[in-house]
C-alpha cells in the first residue's frame, strides 16, 4: 500500500492562498499611500506609469476630438461670423489698452531706475492645450500638453484669457498637471484691488466656491470686488485677476467673516492655457537672531529651529 | 455539410460548459476597461460613469481566477492612480480588496440568475467605491455628493450586458448533443 502523499501533486499547486496575497497587497498599498502623501519619493515610479498610459491617454481624447469635428462641421456659417465678429470687436477693445502698455511700461522702468527697485523682468509666456480633466470627483486637476516652446516648468502659473487658472503641480516627459485654484488643497496669495487688503484665497473642493480665510469680520471687503495676485509668494506674477467676491458674511459672533468669491477664470471650461515662466527666485528669507526668539519665548530654554 | 454555427447571444445556463478564456481576451477587455475609465468625460457623464475596470475585473475574477487575481487587480489598480493622478495606492487597494471578496463569493455567484448576480455584484461594486472614498476621506477629502453613489449602481446594470457579451468567445459552437 502506498502512502498518501504529503502534499498535493503539482499541478494543483496556485500560490499563497487569496487572503495572504490580500494581506500583502493590502500593506503595500498602504504603505504606498503613507509614502506618496508624506514623502515626494515615488515621482519615478509615477513617471514611469505615466508614459506607459501616455498613449492611452492619448486614444481617449480621440471620440472627444472626432466628436467635436463632427459638431463643428455642422456649425452654420452665421454663427462663425458671428463668433468673428466677436472677436474683432473684443481685440478692437484691447488694442487701446495694449498701445498704451508699451509707453507704460517703459515709464514704469524709468520710474523703477529712478527709485532703484529691482525690475520685475518681463514675464514669458506658453501656449498650452488642456487634454483632459477632472476624472476624478475629488480633486481639481488637469492635464495640459507639452507647450509650444519646449515644456512647461514646474511651480509655474497656469491663466487663461480671464484669470488665473492654477499653478503647475508634476511635469510628465509629454504632459504636465495643473492644480487650479479651486482645488482644496491650493492657495493664491491676493489682494483686493479696490482697496489694497491683502489675503490668501483657499480653494474649497468641487463644487465648492474658493474662500477668502481669516479676514477680520471689519476687513475692508465688499460684494463685488476683485481680486487680484499680490504676487508676495514669488509664484504668481502679481496684479493677475483671480476671482469677484459674491458673498459676505459677517457675524459679530464669529472671530472671521465668511468671504466667498467666483473664479473669473474659465477654470473648468478653458480650453487653451497660457503658462508663464517661474519668476525669479526670491531672496532667502533673513535669519532672526537668536536672542530675539529667546526673548519671546522664556523659559522654553534653547531656541528651537523650526 | 454542416454551415459553422455562431454561438447564441443570451447567458449560458449555469450546467452550461464553457471553454477557457484566451489571456489575451482577458488582457484586452482589462485594456478596454482601463481606455473606457481614461475617457475624459465631465459633468453628468462623468457622475454616471461606473467603474469599468473594476467591473470587468470583478467578472475576470469569478470567471476565470487563474488568469485574475489579487495581484493583477492590484497592479491595474496602480495604472489608474497614475491615470487619475490621485494619490498611488488607492485604487490598487480597492481592487484588490474587490478581488478578494470575488474570490470569496465566486462559486456561489453564478448559482444565480443575472439580475440577482448584478444585485451581489453592485454590493461589491459600492464597497469598492467606498474604499476609495475612505482613503480620500482619511486623506482629507471633502464628502462628495451623493451622486458618487450612482456610478457603482450603473456598473451593477451593465452587469447581465458584460456577463453575455464576454462569455461569448467562450461559447462551444455546436451543442453537446449533436456530437
Amino acid at each position: 500500500m502506498g502512502h498518501l502523499p504529503a502534499e498535493p501533486p503539482p499541478f494543483f499547486h496556485r500560490g499563497p492562498s487569496p487572503l495572504a496575497r490580500l494581506a500583502f497587497f493590502g500593506l503595500v498599498s498602504l504603505a504606498l499611500l503613507f509614502a506618496d502623501t508624506r514623502y515626494r519619493t515615488l515621482e519615478t515610479l509615477r513617471e514611469g506609469a505615466a508614459i506607459a498610459l501616455f498613449p492611452l491617454q492619448q486614444a481617449a481624447r480621440v471620440p472627444g476630438m472626432v466628436l467635436g469635428r463632427i459638431a463643428a462641421s455642422f456649425a452654420s456659417v452665421s454663427a462663425l461670423a458671428e463668433e468673428n465678429a466677436k472677436l474683432r470687436q473684443q481685440l478692437a477693445a484691447q488694442a487701446a489698452n495694449a498701445q498704451g502698455l508699451a509707453s507704460e511700461r517703459l515709464e514704469n522702468a524709468r520710474l523703477r531706475a529712478l527709485l532703484g527697485i529691482q525690475g520685475d523682468d518681463g514675464v514669458d509666456a506658453t501656449v498650452v492645450e488642456v487634454l483632459f480633466a477632472g476624472r476624478d470627483p475629488f480633486s481639481q486637476k488637469l492635464f495640459v500638453g507639452r507647450g509650444s516652446e519646449g515644456p512647461v516648468q514646474l511651480g509655474a502659473a497656469v491663466i487663461d484669457a480671464d484669470g488665473v487658472v492654477g499653478q503647475v503641480t508634476r511635469v510628465h516627459p509629454h504632459l504636465a498637471e495643473v492644480t487650479l485654484i479651486t482645488d482644496k488643497d491650493h492657495a493664491v496669495p491676493v489682494q483686493v484691488e479696490r482697496s489694497g487688503v491683502r489675503s490668501v484665497l483657499f480653494g474649497a473642493g468641487t463644487g465648492r466656491l474658493p474662500q477668502l480665510r481669516f479676514m477680520a469680520p471689519n476687513a475692508d471687503v465688499e460684494v463685488g470686488d476683485t481680486l487680484v495676485t499680490s504676487g508676495i509668494d514669488g509664484t504668481y506674477p502679481p496684479g493677475l485677476a483671480v476671482a469677484r467676491v459674491v458673498a459676505l458674511e459677517r457675524d459679530a459672533g464669529q472671530v472671521f467673516a465668511r468671504i466667498s468669491a467666483r473664479p473669473l477664470a474659465g477654470v473648468d471650461r478653458s480650453r487653451h492655457l497660457l503658462v508663464l515662466s517661474v519668476p525669479v527666485a526670491l531672496p532667502p528669507r533673513p535669519e532672526e537672531p537668536a536672542d530675539a526668539e529667546a526673548a519671546r519665548k522664556p523659559g522654553s530654554g534653547k531656541a528651537r529651529r523650526p | 455539410m454542416a454551415l459553422p454555427r455562431v454561438p447564441p447571444l443570451y447567458p449560458a445556463q449555469p450546467e452550461e460548459i464553457l471553454r477557457p478564456a484566451r489571456p489575451w481576451f482577458v488582457a484586452l477587455t482589462l485594456a478596454l476597461g482601463l481606455y473606457a475609465n481614461l475617457l475624459p468625460l465631465e459633468g453628468a457623464t462623468l457622475a454616471l460613469r461606473p467603474d469599468f475596470l473594476a467591473l470587468l475585473l470583478l467578472y475576470w475574477c469569478i470567471k476565470e481566477p487563474r488568469y485574475v487575481g489579487v495581484g493583477v487587480a492590484w497592479f491595474v489598480g496602480l495604472l489608474m492612480d497614475v491615470g487619475d493622478a490621485t494619490l498611488l495606492g488607492q485604487h490598487a487597494l480597492a481592487y484588490a480588496v474587490l478581488a478578494y471578496a470575488a474570490e470569496y463569493f465566486r462559486r456561489r455567484v453564478l448559482r444565480f440568475p443575472l439580475w440577482q448576480q448584478a444585485a451581489q455584484v453592485a454590493v461589491l461594486l459600492v464597497l469598492c467605491a467606498a474604499l476609495v472614498l475612505l482613503v480620500r476621506v482619511v486623506g482629507g477629502a471633502p464628502l462628495p455628493r451623493w451622486t458618487y453613489a450612482v456610478a457603482p449602481l450603473v456598473g451593477a446594470l451593465l452587469w447581465p450586458v458584460i456577463s453575455v457579451v464576454l462569455q461569448w468567445p467562450q461559447r462551444p459552437t455546436r451543442s453537446p448533443s449533436e456530437l
